[in-house]
C-alpha cells in the first residue's frame, strides 16, 4: 500500500472527511478489476472488471442475478470479494474499508428501498446526513453555519421539497422520500453516487423529474445507476453496461447494446 | 437557552427552584414543628427520595426513550453509586459503632483484621465521589463496548443487563465482597463533618438533591436538542442508515448509555445518606424493571414526563405500602398494564394530546 493510501485510510479510520483525498488525476473515480465473488459456490460476480469516469453517468442493466447488487456491494464495502482489485480513485483501496470509512471516503449509496428518517423534519434528515465531523463529541457540539444552512437550502431545492423543510418526512409521498434519500446522499458530497432502482414505484411524472435530476448531478458526480425501466434508462443513458452472470456482457452506447446480438439474446431467450 | 424550553418551561422550573431552595427549607426550618406550616422529616425524606428516582428516571429515558436501548441494569448502577457513598459513610462512624473499632461492625463480626484493598482512601470524600462516578461509568463503559461491539440489540440486551443486575446482587449477598452481606450498610452517623440525622443536614442533602435533579434535566435537555440528540434518535428508528450516513453507532450508543449509568450512580449516592441504607435489594431485577415503568408511565422521550412518573409511581408506592402493603405489586403490575394499553405515549404525550386539541 502507498504512503498516501496509509494515509487515507488513517483518516478515514478516524472519522474524518477524506474525499478531498481522492485521486482521480487518471481520470477515473472506481476500477474494479477481476473482482468475483462466490456464495456457497454460487458465482455471483465471475471476474468483473469495470471503470467509471469523473463526472460520468453510467447505467448498469442486465437480467435478475446478473450481479448488480453484489457489484454493489462489493463497492460499498458489504461484501468481499474473493479475488480482484476494487479502487477509488487511485489509491483508495476499497477492499480493506468498513462501510463507514468507505461512505466517509465519498461513496453514497441509495438502496432501493427508500430510508429515510421518518420521525425526523425533512431539514432533520439533510442536517443528519451532511458531509461534517461525525465523532460523538463534535456532534454534540455541533452547530450548523451559514454555508451549511445555504447547502441544505439549494439541496431542498434540487430535490424539490423546499416547501417541505419542517414537515415530518414519514408524511412525504414515496416519491419525494426517494428524492429526500438522494438529497441526503448529495449533501455529503460524495464524489461517486450509487442508485440502485431509484425510479422503482415512482409516477411518470416523478421519473421524468427523477431523469432531470440526474442528468443535472453528472458532470459535478459520478453516478452509477442500475435500473429495470428500460425506458427511464434510454432517456437518460449515455453509456450503458450489460451485466450478465457476474460479468460484463456488453458496453457502449444505448443503441450499439441494443443492436448487440449477444444482449438480445439474453434478454428475449435462447 | 431558547433551545432548552419555553417560557411556560422555565417558568416551571424556576418556580420548581424557588420550593426546593426556599419555600421547603423555610417550613422545615424555620416554622415551629406543632404549626400547620411545618414540613416534617418524612416528607423531607420522601421527597428527596423521589428526587433521586426522578434522576434516574431521566437517565432511563436518555438511553430508552431516545437511543431506544431498554436496559433493565440501571438499579445495580443506582446501587453502585450508593454503595460508594455508602462506604465513605461508613468509614466516618469512626469508633461510634457497636465494637467500637475503626473497621465497619460487621467486619468486626466476620473477624476481620484490617479493611480489604478495595476500601482504600473511601475515608476522604473525595475518593468516594470519585467512586461513585467511575464504577458505574466504567461498568458500563466495558459492558456496552462488549455489547454494542457484538451487535446485542433489542429484547436480547434487556434480558443481558438483567442478568448483570441479577449476578450482582448474588455477589454483594455473600460476606466475603467486603460490602456487609444481606445487610449492606446503615447505622450512619455523619457526612462532611455533619450529623446526618439532623434537619439542617436533610435540608442540606435536599437541596443538594434539587441542584443535581436540575443539573440532571438541563444536561440531558441539552443533550437531546443537540444534533447528537437527533442522531440518537435517529439511531433509535433506522440504526443502519445511520451508520451509512458515516456515523459509528456503537461509539454513540456507548457514549449515551455511559453517560446514563454515571447519572444513576450519583442519584444512588444522594439517596443512601438520605434514606440510611443500603443493601443488595437494591439491586433486585423488579427495582430496574420498576424504573423502566417510571418511563413508560410518564413518557418516554419527553424527559419530564419520565420524572414525573417516577413521583407518581413512588408516591402511590408510599400511600399503598401504608395502606394496603400487601397490595402494592399487583396495583404496580395494573399501573404498568393500563399504560402500556391506553397510554402508548405516557403521561407526557396525554399532555401533548390535550395540548393540541385545546390549540
Amino acid at each position: 500500500m502507498s504512503a498516501s493510501a496509509v494515509a487515507a485510510n488513517e483518516s478515514a479510520t478516524l472519522g474524518r472527511v477524506s474525499s478531498g483525498e481522492l485521486d482521480t488525476t487518471h481520470g477515473a473515480v472506481l476500477y474494479l478489476e477481476d473482482i468475483s465473488v462466490s456464495f456457497d459456490g454460487f458465482r455471483a460476480l465471475d471476474r468483473l472488471s469495470l471503470s467509471i469516469d469523473v463526472g460520468e453517468l453510467r447505467c448498469v442493466i442486465g437480467p435478475n442475478g446478473a450481479g448488480k447488487t453484489t457489484m454493489m456491494d462489493v463497492i460499498t464495502g458489504r461484501t468481499r470479494p474473493d479475488a480482484g482489485t476494487a479502487f477509488f480513485g487511485q489509491t483508495i483501496d476499497l477492499t480493506r474499508l468498513t462501510e463507514a470509512e468507505i461512505a466517509h471516503a465519498g461513496i453514497g449509496r441509495k438502496f432501493q428501498k427508500p430510508t429515510i428518517f421518518e420521525r425526523h423534519s425533512v431539514f432533520e434528515n439533510l442536517e443528519l446526513a451532511m458531509k461534517a465531523d461525525k465523532r460523538v463529541f463534535s456532534t454534540l457540539f455541533a452547530r450548523l453555519t451559514g454555508e451549511q444552512r445555504d447547502r441544505i437550502a439549494e439541496t431542498l431545492e434540487l430535490i424539490r421539497l423546499q416547501d417541505s423543510a419542517a414537515r415530518t418526512a414519514g408524511e412525504l409521498s414515496h416519491g419525494q422520500k426517494q428524492w429526500l434519500e438522494i438529497g441526503m446522499l448529495l449533501v455529503q458530497e460524495p464524489r461517486l453516487l450509487l442508485l440502485d432502482e431509484p425510479v422503482a414505484g415512482m409516477s411518470d411524472e416523478e421519473t421524468e423529474r427523477t431523469g432531470e435530476l440526474f442528468l443535472s448531478l453528472a458532470g459535478r458526480h459520478s453516478l452509477v445507476v442500475v435500473e429495470h425501466d428500460m425506458a427511464f434508462i434510454e432517456r437518460i443513458a449515455r453509456k450503458v453496461t450489460v451485466l450478465h452472470e457476474g460479468s460484463v456482457l456488453a458496453e457502449g452506447p444505448m443503441a450499439q447494446v441494443q443492436n448487440d446480438p449477444k444482449v438480445i439474446e439474453v434478454y428475449l431467450g435462447r | 437557552m431558547n433551545r432548552f424550553y419555553g417560557a411556560g418551561g422555565w417558568s416551571a422550573i424556576a418556580a420548581f427552584a424557588a420550593i426546593a431552595f426556599l419555600v421547603f427549607p423555610l417550613l422545615s426550618l424555620a416554622v415551629p414543628q406543632g404549626s400547620a406550616l411545618h414540613v416534617s422529616q418524612y416528607w423531607v425524606t420522601l421527597i428527596g427520595k423521589i428526587m433521586c428516582y426522578a434522576m434516574v428516571a431521566i437517565a432511563m429515558d436518555l438511553i430508552w426513550g431516545y437511543a431506544g436501548i431498554l436496559s433493565l441494569g440501571h438499579g445495580l448502577f443506582f446501587a453502585l453509586g450508593g454503595y460508594a457513598m455508602g462506604m465513605y459513610l461508613m468509614r466516618q462512624i469512626g469508633r461510634e459503632g457497636q465494637y467500637q473499632s475503626e473497621l465497619p461492625d460487621f467486619m468486626v463480626f466476620l473477624d476481620w483484621k484490617e479493611l480489604p484493598w478495595h476500601w482504600w482512601n473511601t475515608d476522604q470524600f473525595w475518593w468516594a465521589a470519585l467512586l461513585v462516578v467511575l464504577v458505574p461509568g466504567l461498568l458500563a463503559f466495558v459492558f456496552g463496548f462488549f455489547a454494542f461491539r457484538s451487535r446485542v440489540k433489542g429484547v436480547y440486551f434487556s434480558i443481558i443487563t438483567q442478568a448483570l443486575t441479577f449476578a450482582a446482587m448474588l455477589a454483594f449477598f455473600r460476606n466475603a465482597m467486603g460490602f456487609g452481606g444481606n445487610n449492606g450498610f446503615t447505622d450512619f452517623k455523619r457526612i462532611l463533618g455533619f450529623a446526618v440525622t439532623t434537619p439542617q443536614t436533610r435540608i442540606g442533602l435536599f437541596m443538594a438533591t434539587a441542584a443535581a435533579l436540575l443539573g440532571t434535566l438541563l444536561l440531558a435537555r441539552w443533550i437531546v436538542t443537540s444534533k447528537l440528540g437527533r442522531v440518537l434518535t435517529a439511531i433509535r428508528d433506522a440504526e443502519a442508515r445511520v451508520a451509512f450516513c458515516g456515523y459509528n453507532t456503537v461509539h454513540y450508543k456507548l457514549a449515551v448509555f455511559t453517560l446514563s449509568a454515571v447519572l444513576c450512580g450519583i442519584a444512588g449516592a444522594l439517596y443512601v445518606p438520605q434514606v440510611g441504607i443500603i443493601n443488595p435489594s437494591e439491586m433486585s431485577p423488579a427495582n430496574s424493571i420498576e424504573i423502566a415503568i417510571w418511563a413508560a408511565l410518564g413518557g418516554r422521550g419527553t424527559l419530564v414526563g419520565p420524572m414525573l412518573g417516577a413521583g407518581v409511581v413512588n408516591g402511590a408506592k408510599s400511600f399503598f405500602t401504608q395502606a394496603f402493603p400487601e397490595y402494592w405489586l399487583y396495583f404496580l403490575g395494573l399501573i404498568f398494564i393500563l399504560a402500556t394499553l391506553y397510554l402508548p405515549q405516557g403521561l407526557g404525550g396525554l399532555a401533548r394530546q390535550w395540548r393540541q386539541r385545546r390549540a
